[in-house]
């Protein structure tokens, strides 16, 4: 069996029952819906924009869906799926909250990755320097970034709040490691269970 | 011949459809006898189980793939047919027939209809993707066939794809369309209809009946040469032509043919006119313009019944049949709750990317393929 070092699918992985329907948004390589398939017996699929990941998807031997996350989601009947997983695109995504309640409609369950914008290294960088951070983990400069969304964990928790979103479960990691204390300033990307009636 | 060649291969003909038992026609008619030319490679197990149909495009034929005797060329899909190819002949059993109208082996407008002892003609009905593909329904039957392992096609080829999994869903596991759509919109029919009337305007044509006189020929090259442009695309022309003159240091400034461009089309409509009969490009244009998959209703209720998993694959530069028309069939198969893979390969080379563009399409059919044999075999 193979195992994955990335925290993030772990955590992802003890979210989903086995057995489940899964889709995952922006699934790039598949690393993530291979795992699933081997470990958790899900039956999934995958959305992806980048023409090069869905011939890695393919010789995983995946069923993946060459596209973008915005017009994806349009086909599926509601609650098709146990579970949405938007995990390392959120903040490439425009219009965010729309897909976010797609995502609600399409399935039971949605789990997402949250790039933690307000870091503690990037709010020294703002109030220090008075420049836009440039982190290890958020490397790109303002200028030239594929993020188009900027929020931090509590950000996306008083989002939820806001659109009636249930938070099930949450964790919040920072490298290799759990963060309970403080996430919001010490994580780097916060993974959300959500549902919504 | 490289050693991943399936080798030396010979057409082989099925005879069915004999009176009484004469095909049913879409169109009320019923046609028969009826021959269908095909060809085979690989070896069919003892399960059955291992089979794939292949369909081919408008003027394409049943050999696929391998040479035939003293041949310059081989078969039409040879790069994705044969031992450790995408269609991996150590592995499947691959099938490939002429369809029903064409004139390279199959029954035709232009073969003999024992009634009258002449060439059928414009006496031949119009058939239907439907009826093509019932015809080599018969011919999967009589080689024992119950369920094959995948279908697949470009262009037509596709159409014939998507057809026979709607009319026998529970005979095949699995569907690869290439370049295609589930019906012909007003462009594509508007086309084959240019085409049509520069064969039909052509006084040889002689209302069908040319068969032992002299052959629409100025009419079919100028149909080919409309055919080609729209297999090519505005790039790949530019960048195999450009403006190159032929064999002139400037242009001529008058009829004569200056650029590359014009040779090439003219060469490729004279050569067609030596391997194609110009009633059956009449018949086929046809059959294709005909297609709706969805004529009874709307296309996500079309596939209700249909189980197989699919492929779909498009082209970035297909102008004829453009990408967005393989994603409204992706969509719904999803719909359906069909477990669909798609992409659209970034080419340069237009329609006849599906031809052309062998590489990338071997690792995503061999891929998708692997997977179902896991499944199935």
């Amino acid at each position: 069996m193979s195992h994955s070092d990335r925290l993030d699918y772990q955590i992802i992985l003890d979210f989903i029952e086995p057995n489940s329907r899964v889709l995952d948004l922006g699934c790039g390589d598949g690393e993530l819906l291979a795992l699933l398939i081997e470990q958790k017996k899900c039956h999934g699929t995958g959305i992806e924009i980048d023409e090069k990941a869905i011939y890695r998807c393919m010789a995983k031997g995946l069923t993946v869906s060459h596209g973008d996350i915005n017009s994806g989601l349009a086909d599926y009947s509601n609650k098709r799926f146990d579970y949405v997983i938007l995990n390392e695109s959120l903040q490439q995504i425009l219009n965010l909250q729309k897909v976010i309640l797609e995502a609600l409609r399409v399935g039971k369950k949605v789990i997402v990755g949250v790039p933690n914008f307000c870091h503690w290294r990037g709010r020294l960088q703002v109030l220090f320097n008075g420049q836009v951070p440039v982190t290890k983990k958020l490397p790109f400069e303002w200028y030239n970034t594929p993020n188009v969304r900027f929020f931090s964990i509590k950000d996306f928790q008083n989002f939820c709040l806001m659109n009636k979103i249930k938070v099930l479960d949450h964790k919040a990691l920072a490298d290799d490691n759990l963060v309970s204390f403080f996430p919001n300033l010490f994580a780097h990307i916060g993974i959300f269970l959500l549902s919504k009636d | 011949m490289g050693k991943n060649s399936v080798g030396i291969v010979k057409t082989q003909y099925f005879e069915c459809c004999e009176s009484p038992q004469e095909l049913k026609l879409k169109g009320g008619q019923r046609l028969g006898p009826i021959t269908v030319a095909y060809e085979t490679y690989g070896n069919l197990n003892n399960q059955k189980s291992n089979a794939i149909l292949i369909f081919h495009a408008l003027s394409g034929d049943a050999h696929a793939a391998g040479w035939h005797e003293e041949a310059k060329n081989p078969g039409w899909w040879d790069g994705m047919i044969g031992p450790g190819k995408a269609f991996d002949t150590n592995k499947y059993f691959v099938i490939c027939a002429n369809v029903l109208g064409s004139c390279k082996g199959s029954t035709g407008p232009a073969s003999i209809n024992p009634k009258t002892g002449k060439p059928y003609g414009l006496s031949f009905p119009v058939v239907t993707i439907e009826d093509m593909v019932e015809v080599q329904k018969l011919l999967i039957d009589h080689l024992g066939i119950k369920k094959l392992l995948s279908t697949a096609g470009g262009s037509m080829g596709g159409l014939l794809a998507l057809k026979w999994s709607v009319l026998y869903p529970e005979t095949t596991a699995s569907v690869i369309t290439i370049a295609t759509n589930h019906r012909h919109t007003a462009q594509q029919i508007a086309l084959h209809e240019v085409c049509r009337q520069a064969i039909m305007s052509d006084p040889d044509w002689q209302g069908g009946d040319y068969y032992g006189k002299s052959i629409p020929a100025r009419g079919l090259a100028l149909s080919r040469m409309i055919g080609h442009i729209t297999y090519m695309s505005e790039k790949s022309m530019d960048d195999k032509f450009g403006r190159k003159l032929i064999g002139k240091e400037k242009v001529g400034y008058d009829f004569t043919q200056d650029f590359e461009v014009e040779n090439y089309l003219k060469y490729r409509g004279d050569s067609f006119v030596q391997r194609f009969d110009a009633n059956s490009y009449l018949y086929l244009t046809k059959t294709l313009d005909y297609f709706d998959l969805a004529e009874e209703g709307a296309l996500v209720s079309t596939f209700r019944n249909v189980t197989a998993n699919f492929l779909v694959i498009s082209f970035s530069s297909d102008w004829l049949y453009p990408s967005y028309q393989s994603t409204e069939l992706v969509r719904a198969l999803k719909a359906n709750d069909i477990d669909v893979s798609n992409i659209e390969i970034n080419t340069n080379y237009g329609h006849d990317s599906f031809l052309v563009e062998i590489e990338g399409q071997s690792k995503l059919i061999s891929h998708f393929l692997t997977r179902l044999e896991k499944k199935h075999l």
